[in-house]
């Protein structure tokens, strides 16, 4: 029973793993009140989350037709949803996340719990948006008559690491985002451009490993494949459709390296502003 | 094992003011300055923690401690550092210096509704909220029929809580919060909003959990209530602790203690400088215009403000409010009040004189608190300033010594008109 509680300028370490442990139940309360209040008072409701990906698949198909991009052998729809799907989770994992504790600040100043929780399961709100969009892609694959290879078994730890990355750029935007308002108008621009700097419309493999920049033989594939984000889409492609869909494997290495290094970073910083929070928000 | 389930030992908390221009530059500017001159970035960087000297002590080595099932009262002029300090010990923020020790599960309630999301049912509200201050499922389930009873609102249970009325809105979230079970629970002044019969209720609630065994500390204005629910006190003024003890005698030295500066105050340290209307001094004159801290009951008194205004407002706000030793607002006055709309307030200094009639406020000690705003836009100022005393010299309880009751004493006319 009687826990003792110390608080002490810069000590919270030993009770915090604690208290997000007693406080689990609220990743879901939070995450359950985004998603129940997204839809209220909306004429489509839940459809909304399957319109969406279809909608825009609709208008990048349109894109890759008239630009005359390759998909490859795997059906067009198929090759996008496979960079669609990771690209939107992170995408919107990031934006939410992102302003959660700006928005939460009314619960920020005024209660206690672990800060954590709130950007955290602003991220299972997209991971949820993100299994309906899987849900859509299955519903694709039948329609093609498309039977994945054996490598689809491999395809939850992609999903982990896109986890981790939409977590950890979560953290330190959310926790800058206290700080500098700034970032309420780079994140939405960062995501537009990010949706063409990562392989949604196109492919790695079109990417030239070598390039010649003033006599230097630039490694720009793995230049390219420092955006963590390359190499997870490309492992969603790989385990979906296989075929000619290989791992660059350095880049796959770099990806997860980039997301041990975010998350690792995003939680230290996010850990060590926290304390300021309430007194800032 | 002791009986001490709160210790705080030298407990202080620095806010950095007036820091809006100088931290919160924003990236743009941070970056700009960076690449086009480092040098000078790094010595404003210097220059600027020097600045941020200009920092303010909401908090100044409070040190107490609190036995278990102690209900503490924890009184204080506004600004003294109360709500600073039930932030600190329910972790919201952090102490900057000092140690607190605390023995058991920590709840705290320091606004009505938190979390409450308008969109939400009333159903949905209950769980979410409840899990907000620290409830798990099982709990709240196992509670969730006493909560609906305790807020009446039965029937409303599936509406969306944006179409509850005020008052529906507060029942339930104070139902919410009165049924959490910790073994400390931290309030702030939450009763104060609601209608009678359910601050009543609210009261009975906090007692009922008071005698319960369960330790509470305890913030509000309502002196009454502070006698009524709480057994310890804790005063504090600017941030450090001026007395603690049984709730009675720091209830007294509270009061005593507003007694002070009877009939006259003067703002220190002085108005700011920045954009504002803010009051400078107050003072009472008794019926013959000599400023004076005790009055005559029967003769009426003015009230003169000294307001400066920085910068011409169009819609300014100087209101007085005067309340008895209880907190209770007796009534509140506005420069607005004649006019019946709002005036202007150009920049410069104001004199406000205020007509109180005679035979009207009960024998009793009154404070004034200012407010200098801009209606629903801005407050400049919210200052409880200088007190004073209605004597007794013949009023209406003294002569007839009946116990009347009612918190003013009007002589009114009577007529009668008779037939036989």
């Amino acid at each position: 029973m009687a826990q003792r509680l110390i608080i002490e300028a810069g000590r919270s370490e030993r009770q915090y793993w604690r208290d997000l442990w007693r406080y689990r139940e609220l990743f879901v309360f939070l995450a359950w009140r985004d998603l129940l209040i997204r839809y209220k008072q909306t004429a489509v409701g839940v459809a909304w989350s399957l319109l969406r990906p279809a909608l825009t698949m609709v208008a990048l198909l349109v894109t890759m037709k008239i630009g005359g991009i390759k998909s490859g052998d795997a059906p067009a729809p198929l090759f996008l949803m496979c960079g669609m799907l990771p690209w939107q989770f992170f995408a919107t994992a990031l934006s939410e996340s992102g302003n959660s504790l700006v928005n939460n600040s009314n619960l920020i100043s005024k209660v206690y719990f672990p800060r954590l929780v709130v950007p955290a399961s602003s991220v299972i709100t997209s991971f949820v948006d993100f299994l309906i969009g899987c849900a859509f892609a299955v519903l694709l694959m039948f329609w093609f008559k498309f039977i994945p290879p054996l490598t689809v078994f491999l395809l939850p730890l992609f999903v982990l690491l896109t986890f981790g990355v939409a977590l950890g750029a979560g953290l330190w935007i959310a926790a800058l985002m206290v700080k500098y308002r700034d970032f309420r108008f780079i994140v939405p621009f960062a995501v537009q451009f990010g949706l063409y700097i990562a392989p949604v419309l196109t492919m790695t493999s079109r990417v030239p490993e070598i390039y010649q920049w003033h006599g230097m033989d630039l490694p720009l594939r793995l230049i390219y494949s420092l955006n963590p984000m390359v190499g997870i889409i490309d492992g969603y492609r790989w385990a979906l459709l296989g075929g000619e869909h290989h791992i660059f494997a350095p880049g796959l290495a770099a990806s997860i390296a980039g997301v041990v290094l975010l998350l690792w970073s995003g939680l230290g910083y996010f850990r060590k502003t926290e304390r300021g929070f309430a007194d800032m928000i | 094992m002791s009986n001490v389930i709160i210790t705080a030992e030298n407990i202080s908390k620095r806010y950095v003011i007036g820091h809006q221009g100088a931290s919160g530059d924003g990236v743009r500017h941070i970056l700009e300055t960076v690449f086009r001159n480092p040098a000078q970035w790094l010595r404003a960087r210097r220059e600027r923690s020097r600045q941020a000297s200009e920092e303010f002590w909401a908090l100044k080595d409070v040190s107490f401690s609190v036995n278990r099932g102690d209900v503490v009262g924890i009184i204080g002029r506004n600004g003294a550092g109360k709500s600073t300090l039930l932030k600190v010990l329910s972790r919201i923020t952090e102490p900057t210096t000092g140690r607190i020790e605390i023995g058991g599960r920590v709840a705290s309630l320091l606004e009505v509704g938190t979390g409450f999301h308008g969109d939400l049912s009333g159903r949905e509200n209950i769980f979410l909220n409840g899990a907000i201050l620290g409830m798990t499922k099982v709990e709240i389930k196992k509670k969730f029929d006493e909560i609906v009873a305790f807020s009446e609102i039965e029937r409303f249970l599936d509406t969306p809580v944006k179409r509850y009325s005020s008052g529906m809105f507060v029942r339930l979230a104070f139902a919410v919060a009165a049924h959490l079970e910790p073994e400390i629970l931290i309030v702030d002044e939450v009763l104060a909003v609601g209608d009678a019969s359910f601050q009543k209720k609210c009261l009975g609630k906090m007692d009922e959990v008071a005698r319960g065994g369960r330790t509470v500390l305890f913030v509000s204005h309502n002196m009454a209530v502070m006698r009524q629910l709480c057994n310890k006190g804790i005063l504090l003024n600017q941030g450090q602790v001026m007395k603690t003890g049984s709730i009675g005698e720091v209830v007294d030295t509270y009061l005593a203690a507003g007694a002070e500066c009877e009939g006259f105050w003067q703002r220190n340290p002085p108005a700011p400088s920045k954009d504002g209307i803010y009051a400078e001094s107050a003072s009472v004159l008794n019926h013959a215009g000599e400023p004076a801290g005790h009055l005559d009951c029967a003769e009426g008194f003015t009230i003169e403000l000294k307001v400066r205004a920085n910068g011409s407002f169009n819609k300014g706000q100087v209101a007085v409010g005067v309340m008895n030793k209880e907190g209770v607002a007796i009534f509140t006055t506005a420069n607005a009040d004649t006019a019946r709309e709002y005036q202007p307030i150009l920049s410069g200094r104001h004199t406000y004189r205020i007509k109180v009639p005679g035979n009207f406020l009960a024998p009793d000690t009154y404070y004034i608190r200012v407010t200098c705003h801009q209606p629903h836009f801005q407050t400049y100022d919210a200052l409880d300033t200088l007190s004073f005393r209605i004597e007794d010299t013949g009023s209406l309880r003294s002569v007839f010594f009946d116990g009347r009751s009612g918190i003013v004493e009007p002589v009114l006319e009577w007529s009668d008109n008779h037939e036989k």
